[in-house]
């Protein structure tokens, strides 16, 4: 899939957050997304997923036949979209089913991430850094092209970003594509970096208004 | 095929969560009892009062009911990121809403309804009353489900809007509580035949599951 994003602008609770964005990805790409707290990275992930309507600008993807584009990603962000009384397995299970295109089993998942054990347990058992694998794992359950990953390291340990990593190479090595918003200096080998500047910085209030804490 | 599993895959999710901890299986069902069981209590022993409005008891009771957990209906998704994961579906939002909504109603509206037999005895119903209320509820609360799903779909992403929802809804309940009690009511007498107001009451619930879905869809699909 190729993915081309153009003149993008996006605009919550009437201020600007970011202007003429414009990156254009292949397949095998990765694209680290970064800036300051507050630039705008959430929110150019949430406008690829669909969530967040854009100012101006475009989007296109290609070479998916009839997907839209949130047919075509996965995403994983600080909201990890698990149920605390399912187990881990069901979870998995669940998100087979309603995204289709299965892969591999939600155990095998696990097992690839180091929680194979975890499979039976509620997901309120676990710790963060286990939720966020749990989260993570969903990327394998269902083949998509697009990853779009939202702080993909935030609470995991060393062995566990090393093993994230790898799933990362694999992916790009089958063709499918990478867009990681981050702080830390993530682990993607030939990685564009797109740094959103804050539009008007200086000028912007630093609070952010009630309706973003929501 | 894949939006046959994937809505499968919702209903069944929403039944498993409605019976684990934290869910809100039983709870409309408990609410149901308490509101029918209180009505006695403050009537007196009046009996043919009683079976006059017991009907429009279990009505009032079961509006109520449905209420009970309508408001985490779309928030607990939206709260946690499941509704993210929901959009990425290859499905339709209208149909994720159906799922939801089918789910909402086997957890509520179908258990008021099988039980209203059972709860009729609190309020001296005879067996005719018993029956013919317990099938305007079976016809007339998944209408209930589906306006309350466009008011929790609006407030999702409202903290503590259950009252808000609740205020929403309920105005748009209306027409249903109408036609339920009078059909109930039509069944054990008077001059209307029971089969005029009950076809009204299923209108109702058709009208009411193709706006509702699409009203719901559209305001999840709002954004921000």
């Amino acid at each position: 899939m190729r993915l081309s994003v153009d003149n993008l602008a996006c605009r919550r609770s009437g201020r600007r957050i970011f202007s003429n964005l414009a990156f254009a990805l292949g397949p095998g790409d990765a694209l680290a997304v970064t800036g300051r707290n507050g630039a705008g990275k959430s929110s150019l992930l949430a406008i690829l997923t669909g969530r967040l309507r854009p100012e101006a600008g475009r989007i296109t993807v290609t070479d998916v036949g009839e997907a839209s584009l949130p047919e075509c990603l996965h995403a994983v962000g600080h909201r990890d979209g698990l149920k605390s009384s399912m187990t881990a397995g069901e979870n998995l299970l669940f998100a087979r089913d309603l995204l289709g295109a299965p892969r591999l089993t939600p155990h095998d998942a696990l097992e690839r991430l180091g929680l194979g054990h975890a499979h039976d347990l509620p997901v309120a058992y676990l710790s963060a850094g286990q939720r966020r694998r749990v989260a993570l794992a969903r990327l394998l359950v269902c083949a998509r092209p697009l990853w779009l990953l939202d702080e993909p390291t935030a609470a995991l340990d060393a062995g566990s970003q090393a093993i994230l990593a790898a799933l990362m190479d694999g992916h790009r090595a089958g063709g499918g594509l990478v867009i990681a918003a981050t702080h830390q200096t993530l682990d993607l080998p030939g990685a564009a970096e797109l740094r959103i500047e804050r539009c008007a910085a200086g000028a912007a209030p630093e609070v952010p208004e009630p309706e973003e804490w929501a | 095929m894949g939006v046959i599993r994937a809505m499968l895959a919702l209903i069944g999710r929403d039944l498993r969560l409605a019976g684990r901890v934290g869910g809100s299986g039983a709870l409309s069902l408990v609410f149901f009892l308490m509101i029918v069981a209180l009505v006695p209590f403050a009537l007196g022993p009046d009996l043919n009062l009683l079976s006059r409005i017991g009907p429009a008891i279990l009505w009032l009771a079961a509006v109520l009911s449905t209420l009970i957990g309508l408001d985490r209906l779309f928030q607990a998704d939206e709260e946690d990121g499941s509704l993210d994961l929901m959009t990425a579906a290859p499905v339709p939002l209208e149909c994720v809403v159906l799922a939801k909504v089918a789910a909402h109603w086997l957890t509520t509206g179908l258990p008021l309804a099988l039980a209203a037999p059972l709860f009729g005895l609190l309020v001296a119903l005879d067996g005719t009353a018993m029956g013919a209320t317990a099938l305007t509820l079976l016809a007339g609360t998944p209408a209930l489900s589906f306006i309350g799903a466009v008011g929790a779909a609006l407030t999702a992403s409202i903290r503590r809007g259950g009252l808000i929802l609740a205020v929403l809804v309920l105005p748009l309940m209306i027409p249903s509580l109408i036609f339920g009690v009078s059909a109930a009511q039509a069944a054990t007498g008077g001059t209307v035949p029971f089969l005029v107001p009950l076809a009204v009451l299923a209108a109702l619930t058709l009208i009411a599951a193709v706006v509702g879905t699409l009203a719901a869809a559209a305001a999840l699909r709002w954004p921000e």
